[in-house]
């Protein structure tokens, strides 16, 4: 974790995340109002000490709601992540390390499911399954597994003309052994990527499946808020700012976090922020500076001649 | 297991298509315990496929035929399990590169004692024990250290010390060198030598030491097999063929070598 802290995007990263993960918590235990909770004397009150996001158009507290709809957002981007992560890894590594004909096969099989718009899965799941975040979550883990299995394959068979993989078989390792000492930890950074950018990715397809009323009304969710509220955006249209941000912090957070991480998990990327890049940055500088590249082509050689009596 | 009689390896017309093409073409060769050879010839002659096949890790497309017995033992057409047990405990491997030969996102000390584990199966403390042991043995300075670097932290010839570590980590009956000093600096070619030879000698190891610079074997190994397109061309004893090579090929490449040499000394004499 102290990796990830050395960077900026990793910094940044970490805070907002750790945001979403706090207010989802929080939102567990205490809220300052209930999200749910009608008052109509209380209807578009602005920014306020007691109402720091305001209220909505039926006197419910904007904060309460968007702390309650960290949850939604965090649950769906965690399941679809986990659930993408152990399909699409063991997925693109069968198809890499099979003989030919399975792994081309499922190869086959992964450009089919890429194929399926993962909105569009989303969108056949929750007419059959209902509109639980589960069932969203399916959807979006679903559609990421297949993409990050096409990605997997890819690294597995490039790891794997590695000299370092023939090391490993030579000294008695197996297949199996030798993909998960040897393989999946060089393949974990582009993983790691690509996992934080689903993460991000779910974030939006949540918020644009309950913004269109596919989800649960029981489910609290920022994408259910801004659907509410566009319908009076023009009369009120403070009020949409906070559950766009929140939507927006979201999705940044998850991404730069991915960067962050990348660099952690990659010994090689190790204190690159910290030593080499400074030096290599500083060198490109003085090259960019137009009064250190002129300097070499006016050699001055007057002083010499002045010492020669 | 192990009857003492016959020798250690003997690999008996052995040929390998790849592709349609011989690359290895009716090669016949013994190695005893504690015997070291050399596989001498230029890249594509075939020295490096058949390495590869007495461990069982030549290409899957590559047809194999003939014999190698490991021990009295036919290992060809073993499957891949049983030829993992003796991978890296029996017969061990060093490669030619040292900046790929190892995993770059692993640390060193547990790289060199992954044999011991999988082999003795030694649990995490006894191995890093034995990897800061290992890293001794090969000369590696401060060993502490050094197994809790990754492989981009140490110079070639330090991983190469490393990779020579690994291989010996079970003490294999017969250690297969492809090459292990072609990618290092020429300063540090010899005291890599230097080691493989000590440590072979003191363990009681076979060696087989593949090559293409006839003059740096000839003082390590006992016997000298030549390849050239897939066929030995030569066979002898080391300083015999060193000294009088028959074949044309053998010729070229004492020569080659000896120019090399040549060259080396003169510019350093022409020097004012």
């Amino acid at each position: 974790m102290k990796h990830v802290w050395r960077s900026w995007p990793g910094r940044i990263g970490v805070v907002l995340v750790s945001i979403l993960v706090l207010g989802a918590l929080v939102s567990l235990v205490w809220t300052p109002y209930d999200p749910t909770r009608v008052v109509p004397r209380d209807k578009w009150l602005p920014v306020s000490w007691a109402h720091p996001f305001g209220t909505d158009g039926a006197g419910k507290d904007l904060l309460s709601q968007v702390l309650v709809g960290a949850r939604t957002t965090l649950v769906v981007a965690l399941a679809s992540v986990v659930i993408a992560a152990v399909l699409g890894l063991s997925l693109g590594i069968l198809s890499a390390i099979t003989p030919r004909y399975v792994g081309e096969s499922l190869a086959h099989l992964i450009d089919v499911l890429i194929a399926l718009p993962t909105l569009i899965l989303a969108l056949v799941f929750l007419a059959a399954l209902g509109g639980s975040i589960w069932t969203v979550s399916l959807a979006i883990g679903l559609g990421s597994a297949a993409v990050l299995a096409r990605v997997v394959r890819a690294e597995v068979s490039r790891v794997l003309t590695n000299d370092y993989i023939l090391t490993a078989a030579a000294s008695g390792s197996s297949t199996y052994r030798t993909v998960w000492r040897h393989v999946i930890p060089n393949i974990a950074p582009t993983v790691i990527v690509q996992l934080s950018l689903f993460a991000a990715l779910a974030v939006l397809a949540e918020a644009a499946l309950s913004y269109l009323g596919l989800t649960q009304v029981s489910t609290p969710s920022w994408g259910r808020m801004l659907g509410t509220l566009q319908e009076t955006m023009t009369v009120e249209p403070r009020a949409v700012v906070f559950p766009g941000l929140a939507v927006l912090a979201a999705t940044l957070g998850f991404n730069l976090l991915g960067d962050g991480l990348r660099d952690a998990v990659d010994p090689r990327l190790r204190g690159r922020a910290a030593s080499v890049s400074p030096t290599f940055s500083s060198v490109v500088d003085g090259v960019d500076d137009p009064a250190l590249v002129a300097l070499p082509a006016a050699p001055d050689v007057r002083p010499m001649d002045i010492e020669v009596p | 297991m192990s009857d003492g009689a016959g020798p250690l390896l003997a690999v008996d017309a052995l040929t390998v298509e790849l592709g349609g093409r011989k690359v290895v073409d009716d090669v016949s060769f013994a190695v005893d315990r504690g015997e070291r050879l050399g596989i001498i010839g230029e890249s594509g002659s075939g020295k490096t496929i058949s390495a590869l096949s007495i461990v069982g890790l030549a290409p899957e497309a590559a047809t194999i035929t003939g014999s190698i017995r490991f021990d009295g033992e036919e290992v060809l057409g073993r499957d891949d399990r049983r030829m993992s047990d003796l991978r890296g405990d029996r017969i061990a491997m060093v490669f030619q590169d040292p900046r790929t030969a190892l995993n770059p996102v692993m640390r060193v000390g547990r790289q060199i004692s992954e044999p011991l584990r999988l082999h003795r199966g030694l649990d995490r403390k006894a191995a890093a024990a034995a990897a800061v042991e290992l890293c001794a043995r090969v000369g590696l300075p401060d060993p502490d250290r050094i197994v809790r670097a990754y492989p981009h932290q140490l110079s070639g010839g330090q991983r190469q010390r490393v990779g020579i570590a690994m291989a010996m980590s079970c003490r294999p009956a017969l250690l297969i060198a492809d090459e292990p000093t072609t990618a290092l600096d020429v300063t540090v070619q010899a005291d890599v030598m230097g080691l493989l030879q000590q440590l072979v000698i003191e363990e009681g190891t076979a060696l087989i030491l593949i090559t293409h610079d006839i003059a740096l074997v000839s003082g390590v190994v006992s016997h000298i097999v030549v390849m050239r397109n897939g066929r030995i061309v030569e066979r002898g004893a080391a300083l015999d063929v060193a000294r009088d090579p028959h074949h044309e090929y053998t010729q070229q490449l004492l020569e080659a070598a000896r120019t090399t040499s040549w060259h080396g000394s003169s510019t350093n004499g022409d020097r004012p």
